[in-house]
Order: C-alpha cells, then structure tokens, then sequence
C-alpha cells in the first residue's frame, strides 16, 4: 500500500524560523532527514521525497472562465501551516506508514529538540480490491 | 515444468530448478539467487543469437555456478578467508546433477515457495521475493510491476534475503507441523501477487508486467507438485475463474463493469472450463478449506448463461459454510448480498446491522456500497444516494470510486 506523508510546518513569524537556527542545529536536522531516508531506501519502503522550497516563493496558478492564465502569490493566506516536503513510501499497511510518519515528526529543531511537526498520512488512490 | 516453452518462457521455468540446484549445492541463498540472476540475464543476452543450448537447464547452472565462484572469490580475497570446497572444485563437475533428478528440482520449486513465502519476511518482501526466485522477473519487472523505483525493489529484495538469513530459514522442507501454516502463507502470498494484477489491470501502464497471469502461473506450478491439495486447488481454480472475466469486467475507459452487467460472451471459456473442473475434483477429496469454496462460488457466478440464472440459493449455502470455517466480516458481507439476491434486500439489509456493530467493518467502503446497493433495489433511492457517497468518500481504489460517482450521477438523473 502506498501512502503520501505530508510534513506541516507552522507559518506565522517567519517561514519556519529556520534561518535562525544555529549551523550545529541545522546540521542535525538535514542529517535527520538524511538518515530517515536511507532507512526508508534500504528497507525498500522509499517510493519517493522531497522538500519544498518555501512557501514565500509559492505562486497560486489557476485558470479563469475566460481561458486567462492568473498567477498570484500564494500559499492561500488563510493557512496557518505550509507544506514543507513530502514522501511517498509503499509499506505493508497503513500502521507502518504511522509509524514512519511519527519518526518524521520527531526531526530535532532548536536545542535539538524534537520538533513534532505535524504529519497528514494519506493513502494513494488505486489499492488492489480488498480480499476476503 | 516441462522446458518446451521457448526464450522467456523456458527462462522463468527453468529459474528455480536451476536456483534449487545451485543452493543445494552451495548453501548461501541470497547469493545464490543474484548468480542465478546474472545467469538469467547472460541467457537472455546470449541464446537468441547463440540458440538455446541442448541443455539450458545445465547451461543455466555452469553460469551460475561460475558466478558465485567469482564472488566467492572475491569476498574470500577481500576477507583474507579460504572458501576451499567452492575453490578446489571445478564448478561443471560440482553442481550439474544427474539427468534422474527431475523429482529433485520439483521439490526445489515448492522448498524455494516455502522459503521465500515464510512468515518472517514482510508480505511485500516476500512478494518481491517470490516473483524474483521462483518467478525468474527481474528486479526492473518486478519494480515497474509495482510502481516503485527499482533501486527501492532491488533493496526491498536484498533486505528479504537478509531476514531469511537473519531468522534461520534453511533450505528444507517445513517440518510437518509447520507444513500447514507454511502453505497457507505461500498461497496467501499468491494471492496477493493476483490481486495486484487484477488492480493495475483494470487500469493504465499497459507496458506493466501482468501480474495475474503470473499469480497463475506460479500457482499452476503448485498445483503440480502438490495435486492433492484443495486449497492448492482452489487457489488455482478461484484464479482462473476470476481472470476468465477480465476482458468483460472493465469498460474502455477502464471503468468497472458489475457482474450482472458485463457481456458475458467475451468470458474465457476454457479458463472456466478448468477452473470448474479443479473444484469438482477437489470438493470430491474431502476438507474443504476456503479458497476451494471462494473457488467454488466463482465457479456458480461463471456457470450462469445471464446474471438471472444465477443459483443465488447455492451461493447462500457456499457462503454460509465459508462463514463456518472463521469469523470473517467481509465474508459475512458477502453472505448478506447473497441472501438478498435469493430472498429479497429486506433480508440482507438486516444481516448489514450485525456488521454495524463490528469494529473491523463498520467504516469499510464496501459495507457502504453494499447497503447503497440493497436500498437502490428495494426502491429507496434517497437513502441509497447517501450511502453511495459514503462509500465513495472512503474507498481507496480509484476505478471503484469512479463506478461509485457514476451510480450516484444516474440515481440522480432518474
């Protein structure tokens, strides 16, 4: 089964904050991930991530009844967390993908503290029919 | 396991007799199984420019062999460790078996089943497994198959051979107590290779390896050497009598098309012919487990000439029995559409209010459609709607969810 981990990052006084974190602190962060994605690649689960670039560059595109193309600033501003990056992993079933969803939300921020980002886990469409 | 097929074919045949005979001999698995590999890949370079050698099978063998010698090699070069028997000896002289050893290389097949099937690998690595050792795909295949990329599957495989290594599983037959338990898990597996394929198939991706006839194939060769086996049996026959309606079962958009609706002229004829006559056979020898009457319900829907002359009081006492032989709600569900087939929706509606109550079901799509379905044929439409978006709104399969939104559409037309 396939599922999309979606990792939330709060908006609100700066993008993440993260350009006030100290190198070393940083530093473990980036290795969180790196290291989360070798696990996930050598027990074959790895389908696919990413991180995305921040959302102050994010544009909203969309087009118009009149066939005119309208590119604006996004995200939506209502939102009061951004989508900082994504996986898509294929595990056995959907508590596997909890758990390496929980895994991610433990990525070290400040102080090296977990900081329990919020994971949305959502199953890719066009799983087999269910079996008896 | 006859080796009259040609090219491919007679490749993937020949894979696990050829790997069976390599690890007997040798003992290490997961390099046997990338040497058998590698052999696989030189013949399908080699042979339709060289032809086929008069004994592919022996052929196959030699290079393998001389592959893991190689790696042997390197490995004891690199670990400064003698791996004598593998080096003193010829590699021609140390695995080509005698011609008499056809039993052998049958029961290799079903060991390979066994080991790459075993309950400490995951259900995916051990898919993954299985269709590598005993199907002879390539991880590439194997990868597409699945839609993930290939390095993912090459260490989705790798890990599969550690953990076989890690927890002890020799190269032997379950012992007799086991032998149940094993086989349960080898045919569950098989049938979740069949159902991936039966997904993607009512799908895109075209190109993708298929999956079912593969399932089929695999579980053809278990029928093989072991004939005696209902369950073996009814894994076969449930099988073919579900792949006979594969042309019928999907519009051209990929759409689903229910059973009462589909054209049944287009139904695989000799598919359903052998499926029929597997469970006749088996339901004759005793025990009957539950793939044999899954099988056997199958084989009621593919005898019927239209929807309407389905023996709907037949599928009722199959299902009745299959509920017998464990607690299963989605069995009980079927049950339910059954019985309101035979005696009207009034009765299976209230078999659906058990399921209510049942923490394992009562959030399932399928209880949804299913009570969706029974209120459209008992004339209430509005309550039906409502269950048709319910169930909609939680099926993770897109064709079904497309064939609930198209219900729901024409409900509301009428």
């Amino acid at each position: 089964m396939k599922f999309m981990l979606m990792m939330h990052a709060p908006r609100g006084t700066g993008d993440y904050q993260i350009n006030q974190w100290k190198p070393e602190e940083f530093r473990a962060h980036i290795q969180f991930m790196k290291d989360l994605n070798k696990e996930l690649r050598e027990a074959g689960e790895l389908v696919g991530a990413e991180g995305l670039a921040p959302p102050a560059q994010a544009r909203i595109v969309r087009t118009q009844g009149d066939g005119a193309l309208e590119v604006t600033d996004g995200p939506f501003a209502e939102s009061k967390e951004f989508l900082a990056g994504y996986w898509i992993v294929d595990v056995e079933n959907a508590d596997r993908a909890y758990a390496i969803a929980g895994k991610a939300s433990t990525a070290p921020g400040p102080g090296g503290k977990p900081m329990g980002l919020k994971l949305e886990v959502r199953q890719v469409m066009s799983a087999p029919p269910d079996s008896l | 396991m006859r080796p009259t097929a040609t090219g491919e074919h007679l490749l993937r045949e020949l894979a696990p007799q050829v790997l069976g005979a390599v690890v007997r001999r040798y003992g290490d698995f997961g390099a046997a199984e990338d040497a058998v590999q590698e052999a696989l890949t030189a013949a399908a370079i080699e042979w339709p420019s060289s032809g086929v050698p008069e004994n592919p099978r022996a052929w196959l063998i030699q290079v393998a062999a001389r592959k893991l010698t190689d790696f042997f090699r390197s490995e004891s070069a690199r670990r400064r460790r003698e791996t004598k028997i593998v080096l003193e000896t010829p590699p021609e002289e140390n695995v080509v078996p005698p011609p008499d050893e056809a039993h052998v290389e049958q029961d290799d097949t079903l060991v390979l089943l066994f080991m790459c099937c075993h309950p400490a690998l995951t259900r995916p690595s051990a898919i993954a497994l299985t269709l590598r050792a005993v199907g002879g795909l390539t991880t590439g295949e194997i990868a597409s198959a699945f839609l993930v990329p290939e390095a993912t599957m090459a260490q989705r495989i790798s890990r599969a051979k550690q953990s076989i290594k890690s927890s002890g599983v020799g190269f032997v037959m379950p012992p007799p107590a086991d032998r149940n338990a094993s086989l349960g898990a080898v045919l569950h597996v098989l049938y979740l290779v069949f159902n991936e394929g039966y997904a993607a198939s009512s799908g895109e991706a075209l190109q993708r390896v298929d999956l079912s006839s593969e399932a089929i194939r695999l579980a053809r060769a278990a029928h093989e050497l072991l004939p005696d086996d209902g369950e073996v049996s009814g894994l076969l026959a449930l099988m073919l009598l579900t792949d006979a309606r594969r042309a019928a079962r999907t519009g051209p958009s990929g759409e689903i098309i229910p059973l009462d609706e589909q054209d049944r002229s287009l139904w695989n004829k000799e598919a359903i012919a052998e499926g029929v006559q597997l469970v006749t056979e088996a339901m004759t020898r005793g025990t009957v487990g539950s793939y044999l009457l899954q099988a056997a319900i199958a084989a009621v829907h593919d005898e019927a000439a239209r929807a309407e002359d389905t023996d709907w009081p037949q599928i009722v006492a199959l299902y009745s029995v299959l509920m017998r032989l464990g607690d299963n709600p989605m069995v009980a569900l079927n049950h339910a559409v059954a019985v309101a087939m035979a005696r009207g929706p009034a009765e299976g509606l209230a078999l659906l209010a058990k399921l209510d109550r049942d923490p394992r079901i009562k959030d399932h799509y399928r209880l949804d459609a299913v009570r969706a379905h029974l209120l459209e044929r008992s004339g209430e439409i509005t309550a039906a709607v409502r269950h048709y978006e319910a169930a909609a709104e939680k099926t993770a399969s897109l064709p079904e969810r497309n064939y609930l939104r198209m219900k729901i559409a024409r409900l509301r037309a009428s």
